[in-house]
């Protein structure tokens, strides 16, 4: 059946990923992910999350199983079906903030009047306009990531991967960046893939958190997170929200029961 | 750093010449040494005045070969690097060769490149052997390190290669392109030279290394070291020159060219 027609963003079917070196990374592992759905890939270091991730976005093909990613009918001017946050900022330190931005335009060619109008309106989405042409050295690591999250935002994709995007900063800065990242899910009804190795930012942030296990990485244990919304700072501070984090903690318990020296 | 401590960085280099040069210029005088002997400084300094007119043209001789030989160095380093990049063959069959000319001492190669090629051409190909290498090191090494998850990026976004040739993998190694420059400037100088007093026992050259052999058959001392003064100073300048455009250039994002307190 047609991913498009059955509401899909995104579909694994048995998907494995084998490296050269003989390590298996991956799988099998089967996905389903809703259109406009917010989806967490919780696991242990190591265990493929990122792969999937990275097989998701075409950034290297599957040893097995099929990958299927909803692109909506070829469109011109510079849009992309999907956007991508790394871990790190992964910012050209050579060039500003808004040629950082402008990137993907840049790519594919895009006429330069919508491309400024469409890079203002992504850096204003993620709150960043005055700070248009300074040097991503000039910025904060919270700062940094705005401006990758700007860039992912500014070809206006369907689906939005973010890999560990807030691992590396401090914890009111995640904080922050997790609610207006939700903010920005509700406003702008993009398909959300996330991978984090965090219990409390997966429940936080997503409807549905997928746990996998260690290497190789399979789903061992799906868990919908269902709560009013939009959820606000007080949901993070809720007896709910504690529950919900105990329960996905324990179904991932089990992942790093067959590592050593964890 | 305060400004005394600045001050004091630019005086004591100088000090150290004036005390250099009066102990010098001392010893000389104590003890009567003639001028083919050793000259002192003063009376160097009055043969550069008093033959500044023979000097400068062999200055201006050698400096035009010099930057020939530096821009035929940087072109074709950075052009070489940029074919190596494009085609891992092509990189395996001719590197050894480059690696070849660099060992093998410009000194022995000079005479015979006299035989084959007109005087002034040889001249310049030798500026040219000694210079080229560290540009194509250089620009190899800084087309190889490119951050993997931009040139994902890159890979996501559907660049060609030759926007990514343009927009990541250039940028990315101008830092290291500069630094070649850098090495390769003096180097032009040194091979201009060798070249010049390999050509100097056939009597038909006139840049300083010529004057300074010819002096040195008519015992002419003096002259010989207002000459290698002139060649010192040359470099100098050349140097500086190329690290103030490297600055120039990296001022904006690289950490080489940011101040201590950034």
């Amino acid at each position: 059946m047609d991913i498009d027609a059955a509401g899909l963003a995104v579909r694994l079917r048995a998907v494995t990923k084998t490296y050269d070196n003989g390590v298996i990374a991956l799988g099998p592992l089967d996905l389903d992910v809703a259109k406009g759905e917010f989806v967490s890939l919780l696991g242990p270091s190591g265990c493929g999350k990122s792969t999937a991730l990275r097989l998701i976005a075409g950034l290297g093909a599957p040893s097995s199983g099929a990958v299927n990613v909803s692109h909506r009918a070829a469109r011109a001017d510079g849009r992309h079906p999907i956007g991508f946050v790394f871990q790190e900022p992964t910012l050209m330190p050579w060039a500003s903030v808004r040629e950082n931005v402008r990137l993907p335009l840049k790519l594919a060619h895009a006429a330069a009047v919508d491309a400024d109008r469409r890079i203002e309106q992504a850096l204003a989405q993620v709150g960043l306009s005055e700070f248009a042409d300074a040097y991503p050295r000039e910025l904060s690591g919270g700062m940094k990531m705005r401006v990758s999250l700007a860039r992912a935002l500014v070809t206006d994709p369907d689906i939005l991967l973010l890999d560990e995007p807030f691992a590396a900063l401090d914890e009111i800065t995640r904080f922050r960046l997790n609610n207006d990242l939700l903010d920005l899910w509700r406003k702008l009804n993009k398909t959300i893939i996330f991978v984090t190795h965090s219990v409390f930012e997966s429940v936080y942030l997503s409807q549905r958190v997928l746990v996998m296990t260690a290497r190789p990485g399979r789903l061992a244990g799906e868990f919908r997170i269902t709560t009013a919304e939009p959820r606000g700072e007080a949901f993070r501070t809720s007896a709910e929200y504690a529950g919900y984090c105990r329960e996905v903690s324990g179904a991932l318990t089990p992942s790093y029961a067959g590592q050593r020296g964890v | 750093m305060t400004s005394l401590q600045n001050i004091g960085r630019m005086l004591m280099p100088v000090a150290v010449l004036a005390a250099g040069l009066s102990l010098w210029e001392l010893v000389v005088r104590v003890n009567d040494i003639q001028p083919y002997v050793l000259p002192s400084p003063s009376l160097v300094l009055q043969t550069l005045a008093a033959d500044w007119l023979v000097l400068s043209q062999s200055l201006g001789v050698t400096l035009l070969t010099t930057l020939e030989g530096f821009i035929a160095a940087a072109v074709g380093g950075v052009a070489l690097a940029l074919l190596f990049n494009q085609s891992k063959w092509l990189e395996y069959s001719l590197f050894p060769y480059a690696v070849v000319l660099q060992v093998t001492p410009v000194i022995a190669i000079a005479p015979l490149l006299l035989i084959y090629l007109p005087q002034q051409t040889a001249v310049i190909v030798c500026a040219w052997i000694v210079g080229f290498f560290p540009v194509l090191s250089n620009t190899t090494l800084g087309l190889n390190s490119v951050d993997r998850n931009l040139a994902g990026l890159f890979h996501l976004y559907g660049a060609s290669r030759l926007q990514t040739l343009r927009y990541l993998k250039l940028p990315a190694a101008l830092p290291y392109i500069l630094g070649g420059l850098r090495i390769a400037g003096g180097l032009s100088l040194i091979g201009a030279v060798v070249a010049e007093i390999a050509a100097g026992a056939a009597g038909a050259g006139s840049g300083l290394a010529f004057r300074i052999a010819e002096s040195g058959y008519r015992l002419n001392i003096p002259r010989m070291f207002a000459a290698l003064l002139l060649l010192s100073v040359a470099g100098i300048v050349i140097y500086g020159l190329l690290a103030l455009v490297s600055h120039l250039v990296l001022r904006r994002w690289h950490e080489s060219a940011l101040g201590k307190d950034n």
